[in-house]
């Protein structure tokens, strides 16, 4: 049944994010860190344990598919409610601030990723995609 | 008239799914025919989507972009928090773990970089700006990092209003200068692999822009990223008002 697959998908949501909500208290700042994090672990642990017991069924795993398809549009919804209006019109010390680190931070990424790629994993290169 | 703005207005949500739908299917008909496919649909949808963002807050003057335009109210619900985080979570499926566990330690590196050194950027631009005292310096900071850390450290520290606005306008310039650059940046960053995609999530950090711009990327890399990026503004959080707050205190 599909809503097995959206029930299951609900169930990693709201305990991963409860940690998150936990965490964040524990450590006594107002926000939910690594909420979704937690909840995607869960659903990788819970997706093999099943695969494994062979509880999977296929109907079961469109409910989660389906979400993963519309997550595409979802970002676009999400893109056209961010405030771009302020982004745009607050002036050049914004603009400055907030694209000069992007630029710096993306011009690692190569260096960081050759450096951690030194370690011997490349028999873990493939992966498999979502649908 | 006011009867269908009504009506659009009460079902908000399915109204969202339609108007979606069709952004997409225009965007992939201009990704087909005006591009040859070079750019894809979704880049150009998500770059639609912000288009309309503006569009909505110039008409409505509100912050929520096309949420704020009554009729369009439903986009609200769609790309909020709870559909957001609920999609990326799902997208979990085809990740493999031992890749993750494999760029863990990397990931954790990224998201401290992430974190200290748009920071400081931050800092300096506020310097060159004329700002000099450090309540401002560190809110407009930790604006640099998200768009979240920035008000949160703000009110932890007992920045003015106008500082607080300034340090969420440069967090939403980086989720949006993030999403649209992401794309065209991915060949010359080596974008193209899970490993990458995770070591991106914690130094981009921004869950709105490294979300959209894995998007338009290549979907089969949200995972990854994702699951670096939902740590970083628990992290940003947690330094901003404390550890490097402290630090400016010594250093000025």
């Amino acid at each position: 049944m599909i809503i097995y697959g959206v029930a299951i998908l609900a169930f990693c949501y709201v305990t991963g994010q409860l940690i998150g909500e936990l965490l964040g208290r524990l450590i006594g700042i107002d926000a939910n860190v690594g909420g979704v994090g937690f909840a995607m672990l869960l659903l990788i642990f819970l997706n093999d344990w099943f695969t494994r017991k062979g509880y999977t069924h296929k109907l079961t795993d469109r409910g989660i598919e389906f979400w993963s398809q519309m997550y595409i549009p979802i970002v676009v919804a999400m893109s056209a409610i961010q405030n771009v209006k302020v982004a745009v019109s607050s002036g050049f010390m914004a603009l400055f601030a907030g694209i000069i680190p992007a630029l710096i931070c993306l011009s690692l990424i190569p260096a960081l990723a050759k450096f951690s790629k030194s370690q011997p994993n490349d028999q873990h290169g493939h992966y498999k995609p979502v649908s | 008239m006011d009867i269908i703005s009504q009506f659009l207005e009460k079902n908000g949500l399915v109204v969202a799914f339609l108007t979606v739908g069709l952004m997409i299917y225009a965007s992939a008909i201009m990704s087909n025919r005006l591009t040859n496919k070079k750019i894809p649909a979704s880049a150009i949808a998500i770059v639609m989507g912000l288009v309309l963002a503006y569009v909505g807050g110039i008409y409505s003057g509100g912050g929520k972009g096309i949420a704020d335009v009554k009729i369009f109210s439903g986009f609200g619900l769609m790309g909020g928090t709870m559909f957001r985080d609920f999609a990326i979570i799902s997208t979990a499926m085809g990740a493999s773990f031992v890749v993750m566990r494999q760029t863990g330690w990397i990931g954790a590196l990224s998201l401290f970089l992430g974190t200290i050194i748009p920071f400081f950027v931050g800092v300096t631009i506020a310097m060159a700006w004329g700002y000099t005292d450090v309540v401002s310096l560190t809110t407009i900071g930790a604006g640099a990092v998200t768009y979240i850390v920035g008000p949160v450290t703000g009110a932890a520290i007992g920045a003015s209003s106008d500082v607080m606005a300034l340090s969420i306008a440069t967090g939403v310039v980086k989720a949006v200068f993030v999403t649209i650059i992401t794309p065209f940046a991915a060949r010359y960053i080596g974008l193209d692999n899970p490993h990458t995609a995770m070591i991106y999530g914690g130094i981009m950090g921004t869950t709105s822009g490294v979300s959209a711009g894995l998007a338009a990327t290549d979907p089969k890399l949200v995972p990854y990223g994702a699951l670096t990026a939902t740590f970083h503004t628990g992290l940003g959080c947690l330094m901003c008002p404390s550890v490097l707050y402290l630090l400016m205190r010594v250093l000025f």
